[in-house]
């Protein structure tokens, strides 16, 4: 029964690496920074989300005790893992992007970020 | 009588969540931890209070474990795709797209569900609001037909949340 349990807890682990390391791939094989930002993506998804399996895994079936921690760790990560994504995306949009190469923003007619660069107090950065 | 448990506990589901979240912290569901994760779970509602005047009401429980396996699904199954994708595809053929969502919500708590759900799914990143809210930006890794991505996007999210939050 041993070997099972543990059978199923390297499943994950590997699962994990693979993701990971698929992850760590595309951010060099990708090149385009929009398409780099997805790499980071899927490693927190699977690649953490296998490793933290096997850790309830490992605690419920070898050691005998409930730990639950890792839920937490899934739920902080579910929490912030957006928020830095959607600020490297704002930043690219603000350095790189014209509103006419983004799609039409329809009844608004411009993307957030953009329409902040129309007050006119924000120092424009965009030379240096 | 309710008017008394309404101003000890003026958002029940925030006591409660914190009450967990302070277990799962402490690690053993001692009476300890309870107890403690109890008292801070009456506080910190009440202190925060005026900072969340008008906040939405969950309409639909059963949707919202509906949405959760929904979305642990389809990030399991993208990130295949999106490892097919990065593996196997020459980075010539691959169409990265920008796709325009326009939103039936609007509920902000709502939009911020949509869009951290659209980012955790591989494949998908959520990267502006139009200046009004009403529309959603999203970049796609791959997507040769970006009125395909959207339609998924609005039929599989964006329809259930409409049914939690509105």
């Amino acid at each position: 029964m041993g070997f099972i349990f543990e059978f199923l807890i390297a499943f994950f682990l590997v699962i994990s690496g693979i993701f990971g390391l698929v992850g760590s791939y595309g951010m060099i094989k990708l090149k385009d920074p929009m398409s780099r930002l997805h790499a980071p993506t899927k490693a927190t998804t699977l690649g953490v989300g296998g490793v933290l399996l096997a850790s309830i895994c490992h605690s419920v079936l070898i050691e005998h005790h409930l730990s639950l921690h890792e839920l937490l760790i899934t739920l902080f990560l579910f929490l912030t893992a957006p928020i830095t994504a959607l600020f490297i995306a704002k930043w690219h949009i603000h350095r790189h992007e014209k509103p006419e190469d983004l799609p039409d923003a329809g009844e608004d007619e411009l993307w957030a970020t953009h329409a902040v660069e129309q007050v006119e107090d924000v120092p424009d950065h965009s030379k240096t | 009588m309710i008017r008394l448990l309404h101003r000890i506990f003026p958002h029940p589901h925030l006591t409660f969540l914190l009450t967990i979240v302070w277990i799962l912290l402490a690690n053993k569901p001692s009476l300890n931890s309870v107890v403690f994760g109890l008292i801070l779970g009456i506080i910190i509602p009440f202190i925060t209070q005026p900072y969340w005047p008008d906040r939405p009401k969950l309409r639909n429980w059963p949707m919202v474990v509906e949405y959760i396996l929904v979305v642990l699904w389809d990030i399991v199954i993208a990130n295949i795709t999106v490892a097919r994708i990065i593996l196997f595809k020459r980075d010539a053929d691959r169409q990265p797209n920008w796709v325009c969502i326009p939103l039936e919500l609007r509920t902000p708590e709502a939009i911020t569900v949509l869009a951290g759900t659209i980012t955790m799914t591989p494949g998908t990143v959520s990267c502006d609001l139009s200046a009004q809210g009403h529309n959603l930006l999203v970049h796609c890794l791959d997507a040769p037909d970006p009125g395909a991505v959207r339609d998924q996007i609005k039929h599989r999210y964006e329809r259930r949340l409409k049914e939690i939050f509105e």
